[in-house]
């Protein structure tokens, strides 16, 4: 920048009161367009909300105040539907899928991270690049081998998998080990701890909130998976997920949009609420590894 | 310690990238064994297939406007949240809240919300005396329509480009000002040039799973058709809904294979879509700090 510029800033600066004016303006004016667009960013799921408790005769009219409050929706949703079961399925899959990739993943993560040995940089790689592509690049071999096994029309080829390890939980916990010093390790070591001792007695009590944040992502994607059930599942409607369940509701059911919109909010609440009790740890996740859950 | 891992590379990832690739070079429903029939999946892939030229342009179209307006929009609100000093707290709750919720549910709360007949956006529309457009039963509008629940649900990126602009270090823009730079220049100077890695990484994650477009398009085709569910036949009846305008090249793959089982044929679409994954990959891995293995510490 030239002297021109810093002489022009120099003379044009405003005296201290006009300043802190105008600060005022613009924190006025930025909070007035944040206000705007929050407005914008809650009011679809106040619709949902509002239209959940609307009766359904109600949700073809122009109002979007309930009244009255009607609950048949969210009764109907459970009487319609074996939503029941649905919900079963989901904590099933989401739960067995998280505890199976911690047991596998964790131990894994610890050593990509702390201990140095010939091969590691090419194993971090191939998990990095599994991690990566896409997963439709080997749906069909994979698919081939479950329904070789018999399992499909179940959701274990979605659960099982994990006991031998997640990518994308492997690379995320690494990064949590990485910024433990090594040190420690080292220490427990000298103190005769083998390396699985190492692992649950010292960096496992240091990582507390990165194993929960990638416990956290994949109960998430387990829950939200419509791909996955979609694939394996969808042939056998007992074993559907409520996230899948969701997809085929509207169709089956016309345009009873009141019910619809109960099933919807009745998926995403155990999202939110799991989200709120970890909400830390999740956001610190997210910006540990920049990668999408 | 690491073994089970080991294995499940092998088991689910090196062997079926090898067998994918034998493969696309057969014909096989699944039922009888694989029958060798050479590069004819590949030439019907690449010269007769009627939908797949739409599929792989759908799928572009969302790598390319899908993917830089999300990041455009979450990098404007991160800016804005920065500047208002309102970083923390409920205003990025307020932000990141749509992200959260499931795919399935976001897309089927969407269709609902721009339905054309009792949609509450055309409701308001005709209140401001505007006549609502179809949305996602319009061909024409329903990719549109995605692009705003995409944005919608940009919480996510919204993050993480929030953390790169806390990062970029405040002398820099005492600097600048003392160079007498305005807002913009600070903007392009100082700004964009600090977060580039971050967004160059957003970019190109985005475009991967761009690539993979399946969720929202599937759902949003099956839910606006009014036909959707296992009473119709499934995801393939409605399929592309409106007239093709949604129909992804993970959709079209997964009818070949799965709705079909023309598994030989759908894996030489999984070949296709590797070679053109793993270019974006490549990038990723040359310009990316965080994948690189040296970070021993």
């Amino acid at each position: 920048m030239t002297a021109t510029a810093l002489i022009t800033t120099g003379s044009a600066r405003p005296p201290r009161p006009v300043r802190g004016g105008r600060r005022v303006l613009v924190w006025i004016a930025d909070h007035t367009v944040l206000s705007v667009l929050a407005v914008l960013f809650l009011a679809p799921i106040l619709f949902v909300l509002l239209t959940s408790f609307m009766s359904s005769r109600q949700t073809l009219t122009a109002s979007i105040w309930p009244q009255p409050w009607d609950l048949s929706n969210y009764v109907r949703a459970f009487t319609q539907v074996p939503l029941g079961l649905w919900f079963l399925n989901s904590a099933f899959y989401a739960v067995l899928a998280t505890a199976f990739m911690l047991v596998s993943s964790v131990p894994a993560a610890y050593v990509l991270a702390k201990i140095r040995f010939r091969g590691a940089n090419i194993i971090f790689l191939a998990i990095i690049v599994a991690m990566l592509l896409p997963p439709q690049v080997t749906i069909v071999p994979v698919y081939v081998m479950f329904s070789k096994l018999g399992l499909t029309g179940t959701l274990w080829p979605l659960i099982l998998p994990n006991l031998l390890g997640d990518a994308f939980s492997i690379f995320l916990l690494r990064q949590f080990f990485l910024t433990i010093p090594t040190a420690y390790a080292d220490a427990a070591r000298i103190d005769g701890n083998g390396e699985w001792g190492v692992l649950w007695r010292v960096m496992v009590p240091m990582t507390k909130p990165g194993i929960a944040s990638a416990a956290i992502f994949l109960f998430f994607n387990s829950w939200n998976d419509y791909f996955g059930p979609l694939l394996y599942a969808s042939e056998n409607p007992s074993a559907w997920t409520v996230a899948y369940g969701l997809s085929t509701f509207h169709g089956t059911h016309g345009t009873d949009w009141g019910t619809t919109m109960a099933v919807t909010m009745l998926v995403t609440i155990p999202v939110v609420i799991v989200f709120f009790f970890a909400q830390r740890v999740f956001v610190e996740g997210i910006n540990l590894t920049g990668v999408k859950g | 310690m690491l073994a089970p891992t080991l294995l499940g590379l092998a088991v689910f990832f090196v062997y079926p990238l090898v067998a994918n690739l034998y493969f696309s070079f057969t014909r096989y429903d699944l039922v009888s064994a694989p029958q060798w029939n050479g590069f004819s999946n590949y030439v019907y892939l690449f010269t007769k297939d009627p939908r797949i030229v739409t599929a792989a342009l759908n799928t572009l179209w969302f790598v390319v406007i899908l993917v830089p307006i999300r990041i455009v929009c979450s990098l404007a609100v991160a800016g804005l949240l920065l500047r208002a000093r309102s970083a923390g707290g409920i205003w990025r709750t307020i932000f990141y809240l749509p992200a959260l919720v499931p795919p399935v549910a976001s897309v089927v709360a969407f269709v609902f919300l721009f339905n054309p007949g009792t949609g509450p956006v055309n409701l308001v529309l005709k209140s401001l005396g505007i006549p609502g457009p179809l949305w996602f039963n319009d061909p024409a509008l329903a990719k549109p329509s995605l692009v705003l629940l995409g944005v919608w649900v940009m919480g996510d990126v919204m993050i993480i480009l929030l953390a790169a602009l806390l990062n970029v270090p405040r002398d820099q823009y005492e600097a600048a000002s003392l160079d007498g730079a305005n807002g913009v220049q600070k903007v392009r100077y100082v700004t964009i040039p600090s977060i580039a890695p971050v967004l160059l990484f957003a970019l190109v994650t985005g475009m991967i799973a761009a690539l993979q477009y399946f969720t929202e398009a599937a759902v949003a085709s099956g839910v606006a058709s009014g036909r959707s569910g296992a009473a119709s036949g499934g995801l393939a009846a409605d399929i592309g809904y409106p007239e093709d305008s949604l129909l992804t090249y993970t959709q079209w793959l997964y009818v070949r294979g799965f709705a079909n089982f023309q598994l030989g044929y759908a894996a030489a679409m999984a070949v296709v879509l590797f070679v053109v994954a793993s270019v974006f990959v490549a990038l990723l891995l040359r310009k990316s700090r965080a994948f690189s293995p040296e970070d021993f510490s």
